[in-house]
């Protein structure tokens, strides 16, 4: 079995994906302890550079999650996101970083399960790629 | 250099079983701008909250992180007991290492260990450059908008009216009273619906501050806490209403479960609810009854107990034997749940009376079978462990409670949150239950869970008494987490302006220097424009980019040098 452990960055925004996880705990679904969440309160406010600076330093793999297009708290901003983040994950993949340690998706607040299923998902995808290689640049 | 003070919470056995919260704890004194770091039992107690108000004093802090739960339901506790030690509010962090690590890896303690101290040095990195910040203060508008005329939004309004508060109440029918008013008497106590209802509405007809709109619907909500745009439409007419609170009571609907039983098929299966009409009018003329609990529900899809079912089909049971001693009752259930002690007492009268009660199980539901006007039902009884014959010529389904079918678009247009099966998710099932996460919309009734009529009106006082709140404060504070430009930075490139989903930011001309400006009072800290700018001239209070860069770095060197 693969046994790297990779480190996850999860930017959840605060009314759909981050009470999605709430909920996933409060359920008690189990899922790898390799996702870290960083609360924001809109994935819209999720700059590129936030993507880019956590892949040069060797964060393996950073997930966005919103409010499901059409539930966002703030009326469009997932839009936006969904724009923003696949965007950046080409420029990665034009820089040579594989672009599947960029990924976006929609968690409600109801959606504890698929929380779990995509950090889970995520995680196996992770350990498939291996280590990510900007842990070897040293700037 | 800060000087934080760090305060792992135990939560009982719910954080310290799977983490080890001396090792959290050592290794948070060890990180930078971090003059304090200790542990509670539960810091969300009073004595929690004042050992870390003395720890405050104590140590001289200047900035508080708590590694506990969840900043959506504990945050303005903690932030409250900061400023009673005299800490700025906005200089708190919170870490949530019980919902998001020690309840979701329970069985990998030393991964969860570790994960917490990822969380708590992102966590410290973060508040080392936390800011000060002052809140806003916003009129509030004295007045509520009640959505629903059930028995649960008759319940709000009332009380609201009684304190005085200018109510709209906003039903899509020609009648208020919703699912009561076809319920001729409720259980167990066999209290009259009607005098229920019209208690209600009488306190409402009579007070010159309530506004019943029927035959209407909401069909825009816009605004915030205090300050509400809704409109109201019926027919072709529109109507405006500011309002300072929303209470949200669109109750449920019976299922009407097709194909079940014959239901639909032949005229003798109908619903409780039809029964309860019947029995209301003119009684029954059936003698061998069969009534099916849990037809519906607690089954694959929809999982959940719809709460009042059983104790309505004993007080039904009871009501046909009282009018027709001769009638034969059976009660197929799965189990009878009829707490509290009204309903026991409910149960054993039926029992005494001769309901007959035969328990299924759902691998082996009832079959039915039809000839004319006969029905002949074959049950596989539990208690027997064997099948057996029942004749009927009346079968009464009692279905749950459901959400209604626009209930996705009651949600979407109040931007409130639904749980799987279409009810509304209140903010805290036990801290908040009558409020939604969002500020200013309350929730109560049936809207929310099945809930019996007693219930109902609990919860619409409830809800009435926290959207008071506001209205007799009459301003609300908010939240400083609102975007601000750097006008030196800024190239007026329009950017944000575009991005902005509230019209907030603007282009003005500071002194032949033209920049974005952000209404403070329109905006509402989404932060959306902060991503779309690209000279990093727009930060949002709380969630700055050096902010959440320094939880980055954390994160990342966390990773490269280790935690221990």
């Amino acid at each position: 079995m693969n046994d790297f452990n990779p480190n996850i960055l999860a930017f959840c925004c605060n009314w759909c994906s981050y009470a999605g996880a709430d909920l996933a705990g409060v359920n008690r679904l189990q899922m790898p302890p390799n996702v870290n969440v960083v609360r924001v309160m809109c994935s819209a406010s999720v700059k590129p550079e936030y993507v880019f600076k956590a892949i040069s330093q060797g964060i393996d793999g950073v997930l966005v999650l919103g409010c499901h297009i059409g539930d966002c708290h703030y009326l469009t901003g997932n839009h936006r996101t969904a724009k923003r983040i696949p965007l950046a994950a080409k420029i990665l993949d034009k820089v040579g970083i594989d672009s599947r340690r960029v990924r976006l998706d929609w968690v409600s607040a109801a959606e504890g399960e698929k929380f779990q299923k995509v950090v889970t998902e995520f995680v196996e995808e992770m350990r498939s790629l291996g280590p990510n290689p900007m842990k070897e640049v040293r700037f | 250099m800060t000087r934080i003070g760090v305060f792992i919470c135990h939560c009982g056995h719910n954080i310290a079983s799977a983490i080890d919260i001396e090792k959290v704890v050592e290794y948070a004194k060890g990180l930078p701008g971090v003059a304090y770091a200790g542990h509670n039992l539960y810091s969300c107690s009073q004595e929690g909250l004042g050992s870390i108000k003395k720890s405050i004093e104590d140590n001289d802090l200047d900035r508080v992180v708590v590694a506990a739960c969840t900043p959506r339901t504990h945050e303005p506790l903690f932030r409250r007991a900061c400023e009673q030690a005299g800490i700025n509010k906005y200089l708190f962090e919170f870490v949530n290492i019980r919902e998001h690590c020690s309840w979701i890896h329970a069985k990998e303690p030393e991964a969860a260990t570790e994960k917490a101290k990822k969380l708590v040095a992102m966590g410290v990195a973060k508040a080392a450059l936390l800011e000060p910040q002052e809140e806003g203060e916003s009129e509030v508008v004295p007045r509520t908008v009640v959505i629903g005329a059930g028995i649960s939004g008759l319940a709000a309004t009332a009380s609201l009216l009684e304190q005085g508060i200018e109510t709209h109440l906003v039903e899509r029918g020609d009648r208020v009273g919703g699912l009561l008013k076809d319920i001729s008497m409720v259980g167990p106590e066999g209290i009259c619906s009607r005098d229920l209802i019209e208690a209600l509405v009488d306190d409402i007809e009579n007070s010159p501050k309530a506004h019943l709109h029927l035959n209407s619907r909401v069909k825009e909500l816009k605004g915030f806490i205090g300050n509400f745009d809704v409109i109201i439409t019926k027919g072709d007419e529109d109507l405006t209403v500011k309002a300072g609170a929303i209470i949200v009571a669109t109750g449920a609907q019976e299922l009407q479960p097709k194909g079940e039983y014959g239901f639909g098929e032949h005229p003798a299966v109908i619903t409780q609810l039809e029964l309860e009409r019947r029995l209301g009018r003119s009684g029954l003329a059936a003698k061998k009854i069969v009534i099916v609990n849990c037809t519906g529900s607690r089954q694959p899809g929809r999982e959940y107990c719809s709460r009042i079912c059983c104790n309505a089909s004993l007080k039904n049971a009871i009501r046909i034997l009282e009018a027709n001693p001769e009638a034969k009752i059976t009660i197929l259930h799965r189990d009878i749940m009829s707490c509290g002690t009204t309903a026991e007492a409910l149960y054993r009268e039926a029992s005494e009376k001769g309901v007959r009660f035969v328990r299924y199980g759902l691998e082996q539901k009832p079959g039915i079978s039809t000839h004319g006007k006969s029905i002949k039902l074959k049950v596989f009884d539990e208690a027997l462990d064997e099948s057996i014959d029942l004749d009927a010529d009346l079968i009464v389904l009692a279905t749950p409670l459901v959400s209604p079918d626009d209930s996705e678009e009651t949600s979407k247009l109040l931007k409130v949150p639904r749980d799987k099966y279409g009810f509304f998710l209140e903010a805290h099932v036990k801290l908040r239950p009558v409020e939604f996460a969002t500020d200013g919309v309350f929730v109560c009734g049936s809207a929310r869970w099945p809930v019996s009529a007693r219930e109902s009106i609990w919860q619409g006082q409830a809800a009435a008494a926290k959207a008071s709140i506001p209205i007799s404060e009459g301003k609300v504070r908010i939240e400083a987490i609102t975007a601000e430009v750097d006008s030196e930075k800024c190239a007026a490139c329009g950017n944000c302006v575009l991005a902005c989903p509230y019209e907030a930011i603007e282009i003005v001309d500071d002194e032949g220097r033209r920049a974005a400006k952000v209404s403070e009072a329109q905006c509402k800290g989404c932060g959306t424009c902060v991503a779309a700018c690209h000279n990093d001239a727009i930060q949002q209070k709380g969630f700055s980019s050096r902010q959440l860069g320094a939880m980055i770095d954390a994160l990342a060197r966390a990773s490269t040098e280790g935690t221990q």
